[in-house]
Order: structure tokens, then C-alpha cells, then sequence
């Protein structure tokens, strides 16, 4: 057995008769790969480049930067982008409550746990977010439509809040559902990398309580899924406009649309550039700097 | 909590045969039921009463087309509606669109996928798995007008390589499909990779020392065992697709219908008669493909990670 391995080693290694032959086996994918990186590369920075130009190029004035330069001071931008950026704060915070948990919990406990768990945080891509806003739509219509005037029950009033224009509650609600897809998967996929019985096993062997132990141990070991989490979360919530289009709000994106209509167009569409350049960047320090954490400790995903 | 839970300890260490470790799993059992008891509640609230009142209104008459004071009644003509004239045209538009572009996506995103990963730069790895997190998590909005820009009757590359005299209009089915590969692709990048990762090479290895050529390896090695993910891929694909809303409303004027348009456009009150409890039927319609496409994909995804962890 060894000795056949060997020889199939060294065959291998040294493969006189078929060298040409392997040599341009292995020149084909490295071409083809170029080819790819090339066809891909340009129909990802194209569009980006051209809309740069776009924004750049005005057909009276030439070229100039004003729709860049009135990006701070266009009416609405900044409180749009505000909630946006609350609602994404308020979102990360409210996914970490619920699944770092549930996460760790999945990891300790049984198979059952876990398809529990799969399953309810898999749910939301059933219900695209359209119907499920066409169901917040009846809830809410269903509580005004039985509202009389001056006796409103409890769960009525609170329906009412949840619209507050200041910090609409029902986007929290909704942006969390639609981010726990991805945010289970992606601290699930951390946790695997880890060895959460032994670490558990090892900080309460030193005395910690398992609650401190998790909040010690665990997550800071489990650094770059929160993060990853984090951010797809913010670009989720900065970009989402179905919800709050139909609900009849006004964060990032609905600003950008409504603004386009109403006759602000180069300034909404360097505002959109602007935004997904920005996040990408975020992404990319981001990725860069984990992989540089990661590659001193080996974990593998 | 300042000190370790005797019980706790026991079922950690080790599964020890004594009386006291029945007790001692149970309680861990309550425990680990009790750290999701907050997400399940939180589902329960957000996600489970929207579904029940769109699933709940999709069966019953409008109160606000009826006469005042008469309550809403069992029906099954929402959803006949539904499945009727422009509707239907909306719905069948969506399932075409969603599936072409899924099927490119997949074919895209896994050539991309396996040209980043067998790429030595790391540096090309960082970018594309971040621009790739940006671009399928951002939504439409950004990418529409990127592409109205670009493509659009008046953006830069139409105007400049003279497209329109071609016939191009990105106002149409395959105009549509181009900007949802922006971020379809994207996602399918995101979902193969770690099962290419998961390729081993000695399978290659082991593959080209009996002979096989690189396309021998492909057909019976490497898509047999990436078979379930690609899969998987193209049905996430296909959901996100057939769910995209932002897109197509951000490009106004579009000549495709689309059931997500028609469900707005029903629920915004842009339509004569009140439509709402139709919009919610079409929403159950929506949410029946989804789920068909979900049944689907759950069970593949289970297989592919036996085979790639």
C-alpha cells in the first residue's frame, strides 16, 4: 500500500512523458480565470464608473463637482440618513439580543434546539418582505378602522406608537425580522469555527459563571462574526426600501427615490454611489483587518 | 452566578453515569430552551401576527368596499382574483424573471467564485467577499440608478456607443435581468464559496493522477459534490430575485410587470377600487412559491455541508 502510493507520489512529481501536457492542463484555467476576473471586473465597475461620469459631466456646465458638493447641503438628506443610521444601530443591537443567545444555546444544546432555531430564523425568506408589509399594512389598518374616538385600548395606542415618525418602532421590528437569515447564519457559521463546550468547560473550571463565561470568552472569540454581522445588517437597513416606502416613511433610500422624482437627480444619484462605496470600504477595512486577526490564531471557517 | 453550577459542570465535563447527571441535563435542556425563549417571543410578535393577518385577510371580503357596519365575510375571490388577468401576467413575469436570472446567477457567481478562490492574491478575495456583502445586502435603490445612469435612455455608455439605434432598452425583460445579476451575482459568490473552499485538492489530485482531464474532474468529481449548494444557491437566488421590490420601483417606467409592483401598487391605493385584500392575496400567493422553493432548498443544504465540512 505504501509502496503504491509512492509510486503514484512520484509519478506525480516527476512526470517526464506528460510534462507539455500538464503544463498547458494547468496554463487553461489560469487563462480562463483571468478571462472571468476580466468580464466580471468590468460589469462590476462600469456601471459605478459610468455613474460617476454621470454625476460628473453636466451637459451645459461640463465638468464639475456641484452635485458632490451639494450633497451637504440638500434639504432632507441628513435626517433621512439619521434614522437610517439609528434604525441600524437599534437593529444590530436588537439581533444581538436575540441570537447571540440563542446561537450559544443551539451550540450547547441538542439537534432539536437546532432545527428549532434553523427553522424560525429561515422563516423570513419564505415571507418576502412585500407580504409581510402588506401584513403589518392590515394590522395597522385593522386598529385604526376599529378605533373610536375618544376610548382607545391599550393595543391601540400602542399601534400608534410604533408609527411615531420620530423613531418608527414597526422598521425595527420589520428590519430584524428580515436581518435574522443572514445574521444567524453568519454568527452560526463563527460559532462552528470555535470549540464552545471546551472554552465554557475551561472558564468555569477557572471559576467564571457561565453568563460572565459567555460574555468573556465566547464573544470575544466570535469578534469577526459580530462584525460581519454588524455591517450586512447596516447595509441591509441603509438600503432597504420596501418596507418603508409602503409604510410611508422616509430613511436613506426613500429619500434618494423621492428626491430623483422630485427633480434632485444627480445629487440623489451621487448620494447613492457615495453610500455604496462607503459601505463597501467599511466592508473592506473591515475584512482585511479580521483576516489579519484570524490568520495569527488558527481557526478555519 | 459569581460561581460554577455544580450541575452545569457535570454535564460539561464529561457524560457521567451518576444519578445526579439526569437532573443536571435536564436543567441544561431548560436552560438552553429558556436562552430562546426571547427570539421565538420576538418572531412570534413581529413576523407571526403580520403573517396571520395577511393570511387572514386574503380569506375574507373588504370591510371598507362593503356596506358600513356589515363585518368582512369567508371568501375565495381574493385569491381567484389574484390569479387573474393583469395579476397573473404580474405573477408569471416575476417567476420568469426570477428564474432566468437566477439560472444566469448561478452560473455567474459560481465562475467568479472559483476564479477568486484559486487566485493567489488575497487582496482580490477581500474585495470581492466585501463588495459582494455590500451589493447583495444594499438593495436595488443605488444599483437601479447606477444602471439608469449607465444603460438608461440617457446614460452614459447609451448615449455614447449609440445603443438606442441598436434597440437596447434597459427598460425591459433583459434589461431588468442584467441589473438584478448586480447583486444576484453577488450573493451566489457569497453562497458557493466556502463549499469551493471545502473542495479538496486531493480530490484534483487524485483525479488527475488516473488520467482525467480537468473537465472529467468537473463532470464527475467536483459538480456531483457541489451539486446540492449550487442548487441551494440558485434557489436563494431565485427568492431574493422573485422577492426584489426596490429595483424595479426605483426604475420607473419599467414595462415588466411584476407581482411586487402590482402588491404596491394595490397597497399605495394607486389602483380604483380598493384592492387591499387582493394586494394581501397576492401576497399569499408570493409567499406559497417562496415556500415551495424553500422546501426545496433546506433539505440540500443539509447535504452539501455532509459532504464539504
Amino acid at each position: 500500500m505504501a509502496g503504491m502510493t509512492a509510486a503514484t507520489l512520484t509519478k506525480a512529481m516527476d512526470p517526464p512523458p506528460g510534462a507539455q501536457k500538464s503544463a498547458r492542463r494547468r496554463g487553461r484555467p489560469r487563462f480562463g480565470r483571468a478571462a472571468v476576473l476580466v468580464v466580471f471586473g468590468l460589469y462590476f465597475v462600469v456601471p459605478i464608473a459610468a455613474t460617476f461620469l454621470f454625476t460628473v459631466d453636466d451637459p451645459v456646465k461640463g465638468l464639475n463637482l456641484s452635485a458632490y458638493s451639494q450633497i451637504f447641503g440638500v434639504a432632507g438628506l441628513w435626517p433621512a440618513l439619521r434614522l437610517s443610521l439609528e434604525l441600524a444601530a437599534a437593529t444590530i443591537a436588537l439581533v444581538y439580543l436575540l441570537l447571540v443567545p440563542a446561537v450559544v444555546a443551539v451550540r450547547l444544546g441538542g439537534p432539536r434546539l437546532r432545527t428549532v432555531v434553523e427553522v424560525v430564523c429561515t422563516l423570513p425568506l419564505v415571507v418576502p418582505a412585500i407580504a409581510l408589509t402588506a401584513g403589518f399594512t392590515d394590522v395597522l389598518k385593522w386598529g385604526s378602522d376599529s378605533m373610536v374616538p375618544g376610548q382607545t385600548t391599550f393595543v391601540q395606542q400602542l399601534l400608534i406608537d410604533i408609527q411615531n415618525p420620530a423613531f418608527p418602532v414597526i422598521l425595527l421590528l420589520a428590519y430584524t425580522v428580515m436581518a435574522l437569515p443572514l445574521a444567524y447564519r453568519t454568527l452560526d457559521a463563527g460559532m462552528r469555527a470555535l470549540d464552545v463546550r471546551t472554552l465554557l468547560e475551561a472558564a468555569q473550571n477557572n471559576g467564571a459563571g457561565r453568563a460572565r463565561a459567555i460574555v468573556t470568552v465566547i464573544l470575544p472569540n466570535l469578534r469577526g462574526a459580530l462584525m460581519n454581522t454588524a455591517f450586512l445588517t447596516l447595509a441591509l437597513v441603509l438600503g432597504e426600501f420596501t418596507v418603508s416606502s409602503i409604510l410611508g416613511f422616509t430613511p436613506f433610500a426613500v429619500w434618494i427615490v423621492n428626491g430623483n422624482a422630485a427633480g434632485q437627480g444627480p445629487v440623489t444619484i451621487a448620494v447613492s454611489i457615495v453610500s455604496l462605496v462607503l459601505t463597501w470600504l467599511l466592508l473592506l477595512v473591515m475584512s482585511a483587518g479580521g483576516s489579519r486577526r484570524s490568520s495569527s490564531t488558527p481557526t478555519h471557517q | 452566578m459569581s460561581t460554577a453550577d455544580p450541575a452545569l459542570q457535570d454535564g460539561a465535563v464529561a457524560p457521567l453515569r451518576r444519578p445526579g447527571s439526569v437532573l443536571s441535563v435536564l436543567r441544561r435542556a431548560a436552560a438552553g430552551r429558556l436562552a430562546v425563549v426571547p427570539l421565538l417571543l420576538f418572531v412570534a410578535v413581529a413576523f407571526g401576527i403580520p403573517a396571520v393577518a395577511m393570511a387572514h385577510g386574503a380569506f375574507y371580503t373588504n370591510t371598507a368596499t362593503s356596506a358600513p357596519g356589515t363585518a368582512s365575510t369567508f371568501t375565495t375571490g381574493n385569491i381567484t382574483a389574484s390569479l387573474q388577468g393583469g395579476y397573473l401576467t404580474a405573477l408569471t413575469g416575476s417567476v420568469k424573471l426570477s428564474a432566468v436570472s437566477a439560472l444566469i446567477g448561478t452560473v455567474g457567481g459560481l465562475l467568479l467564485a472559483q476564479a477568486v478562490v484559486t487566485s493567489r492574491f488575497k487582496a482580490l478575495r477581500h474585495a470581492v467577499l466585501s463588495a459582494s456583502g455590500v451589493l447583495a445586502n444594499f438593495g436595488g435603490v443605488p444599483l437601479a440608478f447606477a444602471f439608469i445612469a449607465t444603460l438608461g435612455n440617457a446614460g452614459v455608455l447609451t448615449t455614447h456607443l449609440h445603443l438606442k439605434d441598436a434597440g437596447w432598452s434597459l427598460y425591459t425583460f433583459w434589461g431588468l435581468t442584467l441589473v438584478y445579476l448586480y447583486f444576484l451575482v453577488p450573493l451566489m459568490v457569497l453562497s458557493v464559496l466556502p463549499s469551493l473552499d471545502g473542495l479538496r485538492r486531493q480530490w484534483r489530485e487524485a483525479a488527475q493522477n488516473n488520467g482525467a482531464t480537468l473537465w472529467q474532474y468537473w463532470r464527475h468529481v467536483a459538480l456531483p459534490v457541489l451539486a446540492p449548494s449550487l442548487l441551494g444557491g440558485f434557489v436563494l437566488l431565485f427568492g431574493t430575485a422573485f422577492a426584489a421590490y426596490a429595483t424595479a420601483a426605483a426604475m420607473v417606467g419599467a414595462s415588466v410587470p411584476l407581482i411586487t409592483l402590482q402588491i404596491a401598487n394595490a397597497l399605495n391605493g394607486n389602483v380604483a377600487a380598493d384592492a387591499s385584500n387582493v394586494a394581501l392575496a397576492m401576497s399569499l400567493d408570493m409567499v406559497v412559491i417562496a415556500a415551495l422553493v424553500m422546501v426545496v432548498y433546506l433539505p440540500l443544504q443539509r447535504r452539501s455541508a455532509r459532504w464539504l465540512v
